[in-house]
């Protein structure tokens, strides 16, 4: 068990004028559970192999504990990585896939036998133990790999979206299953995944990249509550924030549609004209009285409980952030399921004031 | 193999061999009467050769120079038609000085490491073309590709001009490092191809867990690439077994000489000994039947794995 640390760790591919990974600074504590999560192509996966030694380090520093491991070979480094296909080695059993890291390690036989026997235990594998990888479902493939990472009780765990090869349902119950396992052992672990519902359940903590560049890092409920930027705010939560364009009127008080809200002076001072508002689906105040921006209901979905009503704004002054020509971006909010507008009704929303994030609408970054 | 890491959805493959074995019945429950008539009757054709060929190694001296093969359905007993004879001075010594079960011999001293040793040093080869890094590797595997299209027969007097000056004319290495040479590029290159078509996962797992390229050369390539090594070796196998050229410049006639070679000898003498040659001839292509009887699985299946992934 021990910490990790991507000290300015950059990765540059041969031929590639931009780094995939660009001066990458996390520190990752003891049993920590970090998720690395961003939309694909965006450096998490480089990031993670960089961690397992398997990408090549062209700048910065990597450590593990309080070993230096950026020049060393991935066997060196007492990691257990487990693989989006798995990987399983096709002509083994699963008791010779999992205990082949040890086996090469020169542990001896009756050592291997109870260790496998012990983490075949953990993840309910016992009976399949002489099978072959190829008659096992996906599911238990995928437990064979996460076997093959306990079995050697490496310093870190590191994962590359394991769960992305099962089928919804199984895929919510793995996921339990890994974050309490992972809690169970308190091995430090790195898990990689695109989905943000994933990186909300399972980790400690969360580092949102994009375009090779940590955009924010910290726990789930900061993530959500104080998105550093936009792109944070844009990814994290679903349905997703509704981002607003909306001008500042000078007196510490921006306006959305005819409604007036407090922003702080001296964060606003920094911004230009307009700022974008983020309000979250069920942050919105829902009102028929003219109060607020005025939106034509478009569409309502049903959840039972909860209703999320899709709408547009009536007035072509107001600008959904992140709006393309011809594609109009609904704006989302949370009513009562019970007391649901109609479509092509007319109704009123302004953020409740204590849920609202304010970006600057140039750079992006969160005003206050 | 690649299947077998492939993310499976839902159930388990419980029983494998049974959706394999109704497949199959499905495909042949498609073909017409047209094609299993046309089918027999070019088979029948090519057989027509062999079948004679195996009866008149049977028939005496007389019998084979009086009449057809076809002959002995008129009167398939006649005792006086039948002997062994064919066979025991074939494989003894004879008149006419060729002793083909010496030959025989010969031809696997010949044949199994002409086969083995390629093997071994291309699927070396090609574990360093597909998983290591290094200056030139594309360069190099271009050469050796290159290699395939330059026609065995201009190598073969430079080699014994060289063979000549080393004195190692008609010895068994000879034919060995000959063999080798020829049949590299293929092996190199139908290896080199399969072996980037395996997961490249597993490859990094292994690493991961602390396998050197030694381990994971043998315990993880050789295994996950048999289907491509086996028939390779059949291939090479069958090729070199087959081969007169090569065995009768660098190996020639004498002790050393293989069934290829030996045959070609009956059939020059002059009218003596001329009824051993369909014996002669059995004796030659039943070890390639066999090796093709028993790992035509290997044979089919192997044809397109360098091609796409199995």
């Amino acid at each position: 068990m021990a910490t990790v640390k991507f000290d300015n760790a950059t990765r540059v591919y041969p031929g590639a004028t931009r780094p995939s990974v660009d001066k990458l600074n996390i520190d990752i504590a003891d049993g920590e559970f970090l998720v690395l999560v961003g939309p694909s192509g965006c450096g998490k996966s480089t990031s993670l192999r960089m961690l397992a030694g398997l990408e090549e380090v062209n700048g910065g520093k990597i450590w593990i504990g309080d070993r230096d491991v950026t020049n060393l070979s991935p066997k060196d480094r007492d990691v257990a990585m487990v693989f989006q296909n798995y990987a399983l080695y096709p002509h083994m059993t699963v008791a010779d896939n999992m205990g082949f890291a040890l086996k090469i390690a020169g542990v001896n036989k009756s050592e291997i036998d109870t260790r496998v026997k012990e983490a075949a235990k953990i993840l309910d594998l016992t009976q399949y133990l002489e099978r072959k990888p190829k008659a096992l479902s996906g599911g238990q493939r995928q437990r064979v790999a996460m076997g093959r990472a306990i079995v050697r009780s490496p310093q870190v765990f590191l994962m590359d979206e394991p769960l992305s090869n099962l089928d919804a349902k199984l895929r919510v119950q793995t996921r339990t299953q890994i974050a309490s396992l992972q809690r169970r052992l308190g091995v430090t672990t790195v898990y990689v995944t695109h989905d943000q519902v994933e990186a909300m359940t399972m980790g400690d903590r969360i580092a949102l990249l994009k375009d090779g560049l940590l955009q924010q890092c910290a726990t789930p409920r900061e993530m959500y509550d104080r998105p550093a930027n936009l792109f944070v705010a844009g990814f994290i939560g679903s349905p997703a924030m509704n981002l607003v364009g909306v001008p500042v009127t000078g007196d510490g008080e921006v306006k959305f549609g005819s409604h007036r809200l407090p922003v702080d002076r001296a964060a606003l001072a920094s911004a230009g004209k307009d700022v974008v508002v983020g309000v979250r689906p069920e942050d919105v105040e829902v009102t028929s009285n003219n109060d607020g921006m005025a939106l034509t209901v478009e569409l309502v979905e049903e959840l039972g409980a909860d209703a999320y009503v899709h709408a547009v704004p009536k007035e072509s002054g107001m600008k959904m952030y992140g709006e393309e020509e011809g594609i109009s971006k609904p704006f989302v909010a949370r009513v009562d399921g019970r007391r649901v507008p109609q479509k092509g009704e007319t109704i009123y929303v302004y953020p409740s004031s204590e849920h609202l994030h304010v970006f600057n609408a140039e750079t992006g970054v969160r005003l206050g | 193999m690649t299947t077998a890491i492939q993310p499976g959805t839902g159930t388990p493959a419980e029983d494998p061999q049974i959706l394999k074995v109704s497949k199959e019945g499905e495909a042949s429950g498609k073909a017409s009467w047209a094609v299993k008539i046309g089918l027999s009757v070019l088979c029948f054709l090519w057989l027509m050769p062999v079948l004679g060929l195996l009866i008149n190694s049977f028939r005496s001296r007389d019998a084979q120079f009086s009449s057809g093969w076809w002959s002995i359905i008129k009167n398939p007993f006649d005792s006086t038609v039948w002997t062994l004879n064919n066979y025991t001075q074939v494989l003894g010594d004879n008149a006419s000085g060729t002793n083909m079960g010496k030959a025989f011999i010969n031809s696997f001293i010949v044949t199994v490491p002409a086969t083995v040793i390629p093997i071994l040093i291309a699927a070396f080869a090609a574990y360093a073309f597909t998983f290591m890094e290094w200056r030139g590797r594309d360069i190099m595997f271009i050469i050796i590709v290159a290699l395939l299209v330059v026609p065995n027969q201009v190598a073969l007097v430079p080699l014994l001009k060289l063979y000549g000056t080393l004195g190692m004319n008609n010895t068994f290495a000879a034919v060995w490092l000959a063999h080798i040479g020829f049949g590299m590029p293929l092996a190199v290159y139908i290896l080199r191809n399969y072996m980037a078509g395996l997961p490249k996962a597993v490859i990094e797992s292994a690493k991961i867990d602390g396998a050197s390229h030694f381990t994971t050369f043998w315990k993880l390539i050789i295994p996950m690439s048999t289907p491509a090594l086996a028939s390779f070796a059949i291939f090479q196998f069958l090729w070199v077994w087959n081969d007169l050229l090569v065995a009768l410049i660098f190996l020639g006639r004498g002790d050393n000489t293989i069934l290829t070679v030996a045959l070609q000898g009956l059939q020059g003498q002059t009218g003596q000994g001329r009824e051993l040659i369909p014996a002669a001839g059995f004796v030659t292509i039943i070890v390639p039947i066999l090796v093709f009887l028993s790992l035509q699985r290997f044979f089919i299946r192997g044809m397109t794995s360098g091609a796409v992934k199995g």
